[in-house]
């Protein structure tokens, strides 16, 4: 065949290229522009080489705010996971129950993040808050603005509430999509509910949990609107994560450099984390024995 | 190993059925050998998975009882009627090897690992899987994964019968005859009691010693593929069993035959007073190899125009019209294809007559 012809293939191309180009690459471009650039004005600009990177990556509140990331993302897979998965077996398979307990579980997914911030401000508030009045007058002295341990569980709270829905959901799509003759195969097989679960229930959901681990370690790890509302970043920078310390150096004190470089360190945190989750999801229990 | 029993079986999906159509399964009423193997054999929807479904435990019949062995388990789970199913597509414990596989069974039940080991062995052995024991189940093939589906029922050594359901719907066809074989080789070996369920009457009549023939919820003959083929004792059947299937023309009683659209067709003797007092609709039914076909007038011919001759390679399927009414006749091979006009004779040995859909046949006193 005809050489020329065969390249004509890449104008079908051109289309996403540039869509991908224009929606990602130009201006993840422009990151990078300014983060080996130290930048004053329209053609005022100074080549600083790796400079912004090293003042980053030696920055000492920079590295809390990842460990406090690290940890957060960590409690909200360990928490909403397993949840999520316990949520999806006990619900209804059939039936109304089953339709009444989709749109009830799908309801937190619906509010808007910084809202759902502003519904637990006022939610726990010692004074007027429904549950945090109540815990206070049960005894226990709580106010999450005052106690950073306080604020750590209002805030894994909150997560949880918003979030654990979408992991219940794709298991229940998960598990609803396991043809009936697995579980009459088990059955015949004498397993118990737990080998079930085991060894048929959660390797069919394999691909859910996948997507569900990802995007909950993806949103979890970006995590702003809420906890900025919700708390700031307080007491002091106890709830302070990279996203928040991040719009504080870049819009705050508007070192735009520093704010450029951190911004490509955290997206590559963030791209090794979910290639990990992917390759050790995949590949859990596939291998041959040797 | 056992004799099961259906006793007056009859199942409804709905809660309150009324009529006779709300029924998926009517009056079933039979027993299985210990040691048979049988092919439940009808069209889809015919009630064949429910009837396997019955057997196995994992429905309830709404009337009647099943019994293994003089035992009522009508009540009782799958897990403890000691049966094993193998389902349409391979059903695996994905994450675990073929030997976990195979033990899977016979470790729910807590049987002693010396003993679990020697069991799969075996088995794997009869199987041809023992190069694979130690790959994921996951990776292998789709007749490697459903001969180990039939492998967790062989290694239970209790085990009251295998089921079948449609067991090789998913496997290559040139794979199927070798399952086909394998399935045979360890019912000789092992005469455990076999149902398979399908819709398909080669895998039926390759498979099995006794065909059972189901056709809207109700068994409509239960014979070996020979009776089926040459006795159909209802249209059904003979119209089911061949390919293609058997031939039928309406008719009347007429002067020592019968009266069909285009002509009388000779009966035996015995078919023709059976045939004087019987009632209902009247059939004359005859299979397409028994069908003969004349170039020439000939004695007791009719006459019919050839409207299609479909060569199919060991044979020639002929289309005719008579008056018509459809035939088809299957001619060999060697013979040359019919000219446009032909006279068919049906010779009365192979004519049958059907009341209302079932055969006339003298009733045994």
């Amino acid at each position: 065949m005809d050489k020329w012809e065969n390249n004509r293939a890449w104008f079908l191309v051109l289309p996403v290229f540039f869509i991908v180009a224009f929606s990602a690459i130009i201006p993840l471009m422009t990151v990078v522009n300014y983060s080996v650039q130290d930048i004053f004005g329209p053609g005022q600009r100074v080549f600083v080489g790796t400079e912004w990177f090293e003042e980053v990556l030696g920055d000492k509140r920079l590295h809390d705010a990842l460990w406090r990331q690290f940890l957060f993302s960590g409690l909200v897979l360990l928490i909403e996971i397993p949840l999520g998965v316990v949520i999806a077996l006990l619900m209804p398979k059939k039936g109304w129950g089953a339709s009444a307990s989709l749109v009830i579980l799908a309801l937190p997914l619906l509010i808007p993040w910084n809202v759902i911030g502003t519904i637990w401000i006022i939610f726990t508030r010692p004074d007027i808050g429904l549950l945090g009045a109540a815990i206070n007058t049960m005894g226990i002295a709580f106010d999450h603005t005052a106690s950073p341990i306080q604020a750590w569980i209002t805030l894994m709270f909150m997560e949880v509430w918003h979030w654990t829905p979408l992991v219940a959901l794709l298991a229940y799509a998960g598990l609803q999509a396991i043809p009936e003759a697995y579980y009459q195969a088990a059955k015949i097989d004498g397993a118990s509910a737990w080998s079930t679960f085991k060894y048929i229930q959660l390797p069919k959901m394999r691909g859910v949990l996948t997507i569900a681990v990802l995007l909950r370690f993806m949103d979890s790890f970006l995590i702003y609107a809420e906890p900025f509302v919700l708390t700031g970043g307080g007491p002091g920078n106890t709830t302070t994560f990279l996203s928040i310390y991040l719009v504080k150096i870049a819009v705050g004190q508007f070192d735009l450099g520093p704010a450029a470089a951190f911004s490509l360190i955290y997206f590559l945190i963030v791209l090794l984390f979910s290639w990990l989750f992917y390759q050790a999801l995949q590949n859990v229990g596939k291998g041959d024995v040797k | 190993m056992a004799r099961i029993a259906l006793d007056h079986i009859a199942h409804s999906y709905l809660p309150e059925p009324k009529g006779s159509a709300d029924y998926a399964l009517k009056r079933i009423h039979y027993e299985w050998e210990d040691g048979g193997a049988y092919a439940l054999l009808g069209p889809s929807g015919c009630g064949k998975t429910t009837l396997l479904n019955i057997i196995s435990g994992l429905l309830t019949p709404s009337e009647g009882q099943v019994h293994y062995d003089g035992r009522d388990v009508t009540g009782l789970p799958p897990e403890q009627r000691n049966i094993a199913q193998v389902f349409q597509f391979p059903v695996l414990y994905d994450t675990m090897t073929v030997f976990d596989n195979l033990a899977f069974p016979l470790r729910n039940r807590k049987i002693a690992e010396p003993d679990v080991k020697k069991r799969v062995l075996e088995v794997a052995e009869i199987l041809e899987l023992s190069e694979v024991l130690k790959k994921r189940a996951a990776n292998l093939s789709a007749d490697a994964k459903q001969k180990i589906s039939l492998g967790r029922g062989l290694v239970r050594s209790d085990v009251a019968a295998i089921l079948f359901d449609e067991p090789l719907t998913v496997i290559d066809p040139h794979l199927k005859w070798q399952l086909r074989r394998k399935l045979k080789e360890i019912h000789e070996q092992l005469r455990l009691t076999l149902i398979y369920v399908t819709h398909d009457q080669v895998e039926a009549m390759t498979f099995a010693e006794k065909v059972v023939v189901m056709y809207e919820g109700e068994i409509l003959q239960i014979g070996t593929p020979e009776e089926l083929f040459d006795h159909p004792q209802h249209t059904f059947v003979g119209y089911f069993i061949g390919s293609p299937g058997m031939n039928f023309l309406p008719c009347t009683v007429a002067e020592g035959g019968a009266q069909v659209a285009g002509g009388r067709i000779a009966l035996d003797p015995a078919t023709f007073s059976l045939a004087q007092n019987a009632t209902g609709e009247l059939q004359v039914g005859i299979r397409p190899m028994y069908l003969e076909l004349h170039d020439t007038a000939v004695a007791n011919g009719l006459q019919a125009s050839v409207s299609l001759v479909e060569d199919q390679g060991n044979c020639k399927i002929v289309t005719v019209q008579l008056n018509g009414t459809t035939l088809r006749a299957r001619l060999p091979e060697e013979k040359p294809a019919p000219g446009e006009r032909v006279w068919l004779v049906f010779p009365p040995q192979h004519t049958k007559l059907f009341a209302d859909g079932r055969l006339l046949q003298e009733q045994p006193s």
